[in-house]
């Protein structure tokens, strides 16, 4: 029953989630190691959301294997659950009830006494900045606040693996810096985070490790790093032209540019020297109404894999 | 660690606790003042005008007597069906609190079975000021009170089982209307509360006996009139647990089909 560090926190081999004829996830395999931040990345309905059910015991496996803290979610859900922290997409908190109300009775559902559940309760309120609202109702907190009392929810019993399916989706970039900020500290902690995001920059900031999710499958697996030299060039030209009309541009830069994509508003031409592009461009005569040199990303990678972006 | 079954239940009561310590003002008002005012209004005024014009009673009884171990049962019900659809959409759909739960080691059964006992206690509170007004009323005495209370619970659970196993199976609170107003509505009216079913047609009759309240309100009466036939109060009581045991089952399934799938 229990881990030793080397062994995967998380082993899934050929895990599949099917509703009727539908195929949520098909045949993926990966694995989590213990301390490690892993992230699936991948559009709305890629299968990630029902991954995290199955990992986090609420939905059950159709097929394959998986293995969550060495145990069986089918024969041990309860038991594996008691050991995980959930922060799910949609927000769960009990309205009725005050801040840290709602981590008390959560503690509760964790067996904690009031005595334990309040001096966690207030510990995590610290961790998450929230300490002044601790007898404030929910409802008037800001989107932010919510994901972070979601956050202290989740770490209420200690969590050694904490699972967060888009933890900063519909949140505003100064509340996804300090939600990003507390997960850091949560990893420098220790705690093994495993986390779904559409956003390449959430994905690039926290994951020490990632897998591609498209329709149902896993489609490339390694660190976001790894992954950009794999997949894609050092850096990317996009270029915006008048009117959208693309100039022909076969066969006149070859040589130095590695794969172009072709956007609906703009061009991407990917190479390891973005400025010299744009030079050789203007020495043939070739003038964009903008152009902005950048480092490739996970979205060039995303990109590159499925022929698509991760926002349509 | 796992979590035994009753201790999971009681973790999901002590989060309806917890919510009514916050809630619980804005049900005093049904809880108290409805008996009083139904046993006021149809009782005692109703109740002269029947008693009057029909001497020999009601079942040889005033009418207020008739009346009130129906009414008692009736209630229940009522309070059973509005505790068990709205609050359990809430739970799945709106609030998402019975959502987190399940994200603990407590798992649907344990939701399911926490919000049915939950729901017990509330009726078995609600029932005891029922039954303490009919006291203050002259509609029955303490004994058959005490003896009454299990009756009115139960029959409320009867209802609160299927109920929440329903309402758990729907995507919106449409249905709940069409529950109130097609099914709940026209068993209070027709079930024997107000008036003996051998006043409905025979083909009426025997949809009557079939329903839940009928049975509930035979024994109710039976118990405050020491009318009761015990071979009959058997079926009564094995009819309506039942509905609970059947109605718990069904609920386990619709929890966990909209919970953990």
């Amino acid at each position: 029953m229990s881990t030793d560090s080397k062994s995967p926190l998380i082993h899934a081999r050929g895990l599949t989630k099917r509703f009727g004829e539908f195929t949520a996830v098909d045949s993926v395999d990966f694995d989590v190691a213990p301390g490690e931040a892993f992230g699936f990345l991948g559009p709305n309905g890629a299968g990630k959301t029902s991954t995290m059910r199955m990992i986090g015991c609420i939905s059950p496996v159709t097929e394959g294997d998986l293995e969550v803290l060495g145990m069986d979610p089918e024969r041990d859900g309860s038991a594996i659950r008691g050991r995980l922290g959930v922060v799910p997409q949609a927000d769960t908190l009990d309205t009725e009830l005050t801040v840290k109300e709602n981590l008390l009775i959560y503690g509760r559902y964790f067996d904690l006494s009031y005595k334990e559940a309040g001096r966690r309760a207030d510990e995590l309120l610290e961790f998450v900045q929230l300490t002044d609202r601790a007898n404030d109702e929910v409802e008037p907190l800001s989107g932010g606040m919510k994901r972070r009392l979601t956050i202290a929810r989740a770490l209420i019993n200690e969590p050694s693996v904490l699972l967060l399916d888009e933890p900063t989706t519909g949140l505003d970039p100064q509340a996804r810096h300090l939600v990003w900020e507390r997960l850091y500290r949560l990893k420098r902690q220790g705690v093994t985070l495993i986390l779904t995001t559409h956003y390449m920059d959430e994905a690039e900031q926290l994951c020490d490790r990632l897998v591609v999710m498209d329709k149902a499958r896993i489609v490339a697996e390694g660190s976001p790093q790894s992954l950009i030299e794999q997949y894609s060039s050092r850096e990317v030209l996009e270029l915006r032209f008048e009117d959208g009309v693309t100039p022909d541009l076969e066969g006149k830069l070859d040589d130095i540019v590695e794969r172009t994509e072709q956007l609906p508003d703009r061009l991407l031409l990917y190479a390891d020297d973005g400025e010299k592009v744009a030079e050789v461009l203007h020495e043939q005569g070739i003038h964009p109404l903008s152009q902005l040199v950048r480092r490739s990303s996970l979205e060039d990678v995303f990109l590159r894999l499925t022929g698509r972006r991760l926002f349509e | 660690m796992t979590m035994s079954a009753a201790r999971g239940v009681l973790r999901v009561v002590e989060h309806h606790a917890f919510v009514y310590r916050r809630t619980w003002r804005g049900t005093v008002f049904s809880t108290f003042l409805n008996p009083i005012l139904f046993l006021a209004a149809i009782g005692v005024g109703l109740g002269s005008f029947v008693d009057s014009s029909n001497p020999s009673g009601v079942e040889g009884v005033s009418y207020m007597m008739f009346l009130a171990p129906g009414i008692l049962v009736a209630t229940a019900m009522n309070t059973a069906t509005f505790e068990s659809t709205y609050p359990v959409m809430a739970g799945i759909r709106w609030l998402k609190t019975y959502v987190a739960m399940i994200l603990s080691p407590l798992d649907s059964r344990h939701v399911a079975t926490g919000q049915l006992v939950w729901v017990g206690l509330r009726l078995t509170f609600g029932a005891i000021v029922f039954l303490g007004v009919m006291v203050v009323f002259g509609a029955t005495d303490v004994p058959h009170a005490v003896a009454m209370l299990p009756v009115a619970v139960l029959t409320g659970v009867a209802f609160a089982a299927p109920i929440q196993a329903f309402a758990a199976a729907q995507t919106n609170d449409a249905p709940f209307a069409v529950l109130f107003r097609f099914v709940i509505m026209p068993m209070f009216i027709f079930s024997g509360t107000f008036f003996p079913i051998s006043q409905l047609p025979d083909a009426l009759q025997v949809v009557a006996v079939l329903t839940p309240l009928w049975h509930a309100v035979a024994l109710s009466r039976g118990i405050a009139l020491d009318m009761l036939d015990p071979a009959l109060a058997l079926v009564n009581v094995a009819y309506l647990t039942a509905f609970a045991v059947v109605g718990l089952l069904a609920s386990y399934r619709t929890f966990s089909r909209r919970l953990a799938e």
